[in-house]
């Protein structure tokens, strides 16, 4: 019997999660705009358009965060080329903005003043429709959408996987770099977009448009944890943890991880596009700079520091880091490179899933009471509904939630096919409204984990098999 | 002031002295009375001649040219005139005149006249001089040929006894001949023309085979265009061959680059599975070592600051290794096998060294001067010379990768890295130290890795930031040639290299780079397997 989807679609989230949602909706959309633009200046919750343009900022890069969670810590793919689809929708918006200043810049020319200064009358023609609103948010989804499922269709398809598929989208986004920064490229170069006037007709610097910007940004990061989380908890987000924990018995089962993986990596892309539209307006300047390689290394480390696998912690993992980074380069400006390398070497090493691993493992160890002696029967039925039985207990040898050498649980665990270490996983009750378990490496570094998506995608395609 | 008292006293004890030296040699009888004579024309065109041919002049000549260039040359009642110490010298015979300096209306250099002086210069300079400063001068004598000239590139023809500054005259020799009213000596100059391996005589000889606007071909005489047909052909293979011969040569210099930025990642890649983006981090501590040994050779051994490169190459292996082993024991370590988790602790690492070197020896990129035996180039063929330093580098690397490949196959060590590369447990079973083989395998590969900074250091811009340029390329030659495989990163590195300046020479550096990646991309199409495959039997 299938759940109907209002129904799947409330459960995705458990009701805390909805209540915060709310609170945030709350203080996003009243009282940011109250407290900006009713408030004096001289009130104490007065809040200066500094902020608002700093929130504003790190509510886009949230909105990558959770992208960048979306396919790294669910999917087990590390990008490193994020940075360049978010500055690509950035472009994309640019142009419009660039467009929106009119006879207003220095030489008062139809066309941007870059293009005057390098002797040109006319547009190039990629900036067809420039001039138009709706053209610029489709393109600013569309664009990094195209590059990334043209990018992901090549190597996924040729199964480039890993460590490899990350520094392939490295020198991907190097290269682009080097491309924008050319003056002929027809971006602006060096100096990018910049001194935007207006936007709509409006004035970009007005306290209602940073309002209705924030807002809008606070919406789409809305969107997405809502968006992502709906996917993460439906099966397709079950076939992709299933990618991340064990590609090859995933494609062994009968899925084709290509489509799911070109779906996610592609919808990424796209929020990261829309991310990047939104950031431009707010901070007014988009320059190639935004695509340098420790851009989107950096991405990779808010998430690593909230926590993988969990939508929440790319959130939260965004906030801190970014909040931090806002401090150190105005206080201890020479020491924020260390601060940024020590936490890059701090997470991988001691927190391997994050704040929030580290708030989860405190809750548990609270509440470990009342969990003992507790056994989930529900991966070991999922065997039993539609997969071949496998030799159990050939898995015994594995700690349980140990966090040994990845790679040798990950061949041991593809010599067995399912197991019964599922017991005692955090968390993997009910999916459609229990919390996942902690997020894990990509590495598939905790069997008991690895085998309980196993055992679901197992359950589901023979459900699916069975209704065909 | 002071300059002008000191003046008026120059001339003062200058009036008693002149009366005994009526006749100044200094100022050259010997230049020609026809050359001295023109030079007093009032006719602009007539002096440039003039000035000229005071390069066929000799020793003879070298004061006038002097004065010209110090603003001492003038015309005194239509005699050409220098001021010498205050008095006034007529050239030619070199009386003195019995008049003022103020009264020589002296002759104000413009760009036409500078060019003429130059080309007397040279032309002195060119029977007089040492050999470089001939050799300078023959060269610019080939771009500012004139008919005045010709008897003194008869002259050297005659008995020039350096070759090159022999053919160097011949051709400007020739360049003037191209311009004579008679088919015959053109047809001559035409075809010594296409000697050259200079694209620039190309653009010479272009008129000698083209039309004018109205059809009619430019040069009348058709003999002279089939020499001159001819010799285009001839220049242009001639370029051809010169330009595909440094282009190869570039894209070796680039794959030796590359390769030595590969190898140390080649080989802890390959044994550890653990990425390691502070590779090109590396490299930068290898050339700031070298920055650090060429102080100390400037400050303490001056004299032998020329071997300073070689004093370098162990302290810049040495100084990478001990950063390498320290990330090695601190970080890397508890990453093995998971290559997702040592990318990102590694470029922590590596945000960490940059800064540290930012900090402690300034955000500027650093002066680092070649040694005396480093600089310079040489001509291999016409047209075509290679710099010493990156020839020397290009055989410094493969000095590295043969050590390398001898420490590989025929050292204990060697054979302990590649047990450890093809099967970690196996290999720790049958009692290889795996832990150990780690620590000094990542030594050598960061070593290698500081010495491929020393290379560069060389050759390239020296900044904290250095490294970050050359980690994306290194990987791809890591990826290109296959995981651990010393064969692998090196074909690919000199492939990347020639194929990626081929593709510059083509389209420029940046479309170059991206063309370069979708090369890859495709390439990883065709052959997955053997590019990725792991070894053995362990999929996932």
């Amino acid at each position: 019997m299938r759940t109907p989807f209002t129904i799947r679609f409330l459960r995705s989230m458990p009701r805390a999660g909805w209540m915060a949602l709310t609170l945030f909706a709350l203080f996003a959309w009243v009282w940011v705009p109250v407290a900006h633009l009713a408030l004096p200046s001289d009130h104490a919750l007065y809040l200066s358009s500094y902020w608002i343009t700093l929130l504003g900022k790190i509510l886009c890069f949230m909105v990558v965060a959770v992208a960048m969670d979306l396919i790294w810590g669910y999917t087990g793919i590390l990008s490193l080329g994020h940075g360049l689809f978010f500055a690509l929708g950035g472009y994309a918006f640019g142009m419009y903005l660039m467009r929106q200043i009119g006879r207003d810049g220095n030489y008062g020319a139809e066309i941007p003043d870059f293009m005057v200064f390098l002797g040109w009358t006319e547009l190039p023609w990629y900036w067809f429709g420039s001039s138009s609103f709706i053209w610029a948010v489709f393109l600013a989804m569309a664009l990094p959408g195209a590059v990334a499922f043209v990018f992901g269709w090549f190597a996924f398809r040729s199964r480039i996987k890993g460590v490899y598929f990350s520094i392939i989208t490295q020198a991907l986004t190097f290269a682009a770099m080097l491309l924008f920064f050319r003056n002929e490229t027809g971006f602006g170069g060096n100096d990018g977009f910049t001194d935007f006037r207006r936007i709509l007709g409006y004035a970009i610097t007005a306290p209602e448009t940073r309002v209705v910007l924030f807002a809008l940004s606070a919406g789409l990061l809305m969107l997405c944890l809502v968006l992502g989380r709906y996917l993460v908890t439906s099966r397709f987000g079950r076939v992709l943890a299933a990618i991340r924990d064990a590609e090859s018995r995933v494609m062994f089962i009968g899925y084709n991880p290509l489509h799911y993986k070109l779906f996610i990596w592609t919808m990424s892309a796209m929020l990261c596009g829309l991310a990047g539209a939104l950031y431009v307006p707010q901070v007014g300047i988009i320059n190639p700079s935004e695509m340098s390689p420790a851009n989107s290394i950096e991405i990779a480390v808010w998430v690593a520091v909230g926590g993988r696998g969990t939508l929440i912690g790319a959130v939260i993992g965004a906030g801190a880091v970014n909040l931090a980074k806002t401090w150190f380069t105005v206080a201890l400006p020479d020491y924020w490179p260390f601060v940024l390398g020590f936490l890059f070497i701090a997470v991988t090493l001691f927190m391997p899933n994050g704040i929030v691993g580290v708030v989860r493992s405190i809750a548990i160890r609270l509440r470990r009471g009342n969990r003992d002696g507790r056994t989930m029967e529900d991966g070991r039925d999922g065997v039993g509904a539609g997969a071949p039985q496998a030799p159990v207990g050939q898995a015994a040898g594995i700690p349980a939630g140990g966090t040994g050498d990845a790679t040798t649980v990950a061949s041991s665990a593809a010599s067995v096919s399912g197991g019964d270490e599922v017991s005692g996983a955090v968390g993997v009750h009910d999916t459609a409204t229990v919390p996942r378990g902690p997020g894990r490496s990509n590495e598939a570094d905790d069997p008991e984990r690895n085998e309980a998506t196993i055992v679901r995608a197992f359950a589901d395609k023979a459900t699916k098999g069975a209704g065909a | 002031m002071l300059r002008t008292f000191f003046h008026v006293l120059l001339l003062a004890v200058l009036a008693v002295g002149t009366a005994r030296a009526e006749l100044d040699p200094g100022v050259g009888p010997a230049v020609d009375p026809a050359v001295v004579e023109a030079l007093g024309s009032s006719d602009f065109s007539t002096r440039v001649a003039a000035i000229e041919a005071l390069a066929t002049g000799g020793e003879a000549a070298r004061e006038v040219v002097a004065a010209i260039e110090g603003g001492r040359f003038g015309t005194l009642d239509g005699r050409a005139v220098i001021v010498r110490d205050g008095a006034v010298l007529a050239v030619g015979s070199g009386e003195v005149l019995a008049a003022g300096p103020g009264e020589v209306s002296i002759l104000r250099l413009n760009n036409r006249l500078r060019r003429a002086v130059a080309t007397a210069r040279a032309g002195i300079l060119l029977e007089a001089g040492e050999d470089a400063e001939r050799l300078a001068a023959a060269r610019t004598l080939v771009n500012n040929a004139s008919e005045a000239l010709l008897p003194l590139f008869e002259r050297v023809i005659e008995d020039e006894p350096v070759d090159a500054i022999r053919e160097l005259v011949l051709q400007a020799a020739a360049r003037v001949y191209l311009a004579s009213d008679d088919p015959a000596r053109r047809v001559l100059a035409v075809s010594m023309l296409g000697a050259s391996a200079d694209p620039a005589v190309i653009t010479l000889l272009r008129p000698f085979v083209s039309r004018a606007d109205d059809g009619s071909w430019i040069e009348a005489d058709l003999a002279v265009r089939d020499a001159a047909a001819d010799s285009i052909r001839q220049i242009e293979r001639r370029v051809a061959l010169a330009d595909t011969v440094g282009m190869v040569f570039s894209g070796l210099s680039l794959g030796s680059i590359l390769l030595l930025a590969a190898l140390g990642l080649a080989i802890t890649f390959g044994v550890m599975g653990v990425i390691n983006m502070a590779h090109g981090e590396l490299l930068m501590v290898g050339a700031y070592a070298t920055f650090v040994v060429q102080g100390l050779f400037r400050t303490h051994f001056p004299e032998f600051f020329d071997w300073y490169v070689v004093a370098a190459i162990p302290v810049a292996f040495l100084v990478a290794a001990i950063v390498g082993v320290i990330m090695e024991r601190s970080v890397l370590r508890y990453l093995y096998g998971r290559p997702l988790e040592s990318l990102l602790a590694t470029w922590g690492i590596s945000l960490i060294l940059i800064q540290a070197a930012r900090v402690s020896f300034g955000p500027q990129n650093l002066e680092l001067t070649n040694p005396s035996w480093m600089s310079g180039s040489v001509e291999v063929m016409a047209g075509l010379s290679l710099p010493w330093n990156r020839i020397i580098i290009l055989g410094f690397s493969v000095f590295v990768l043969v050590l390398i490949w001898l420490m590989m196959q025929r050292t204990r060590l060697g054979m302990f890295v590649r047990a450890v590369t093809q099967n970690r447990p196996m290999a720790g079973c049958v009692g290889v130290p795996t832990a150990r083989v780690d620590t000094l395998a990542f030594a050598i590969g960061a070593g290698v890795a500081g010495l491929g900074g020393l290379a560069l250091s060389q050759i390239a811009n020296v900044g904290p930031a250095m490294g970050q340029g050359y980690i994306v390329d290194s990987f791809m030659v890591v990826v290109l040639g296959g995981v651990g495989q010393l064969a692998g990163a090196v074909w690919a590195a000199f492939g990347l290299g020639i194929f990626s300046k081929l593709l510059e020479g083509w389209s420029g550096a940046v479309i170059a780079k991206i063309l370069v990646l979708v090369f890859i991309i495709m390439f990883i199409q065709k052959r997955p397997q053997g590019i990725f495959a792991l070894k053995g039997r362990a999929v996932d």
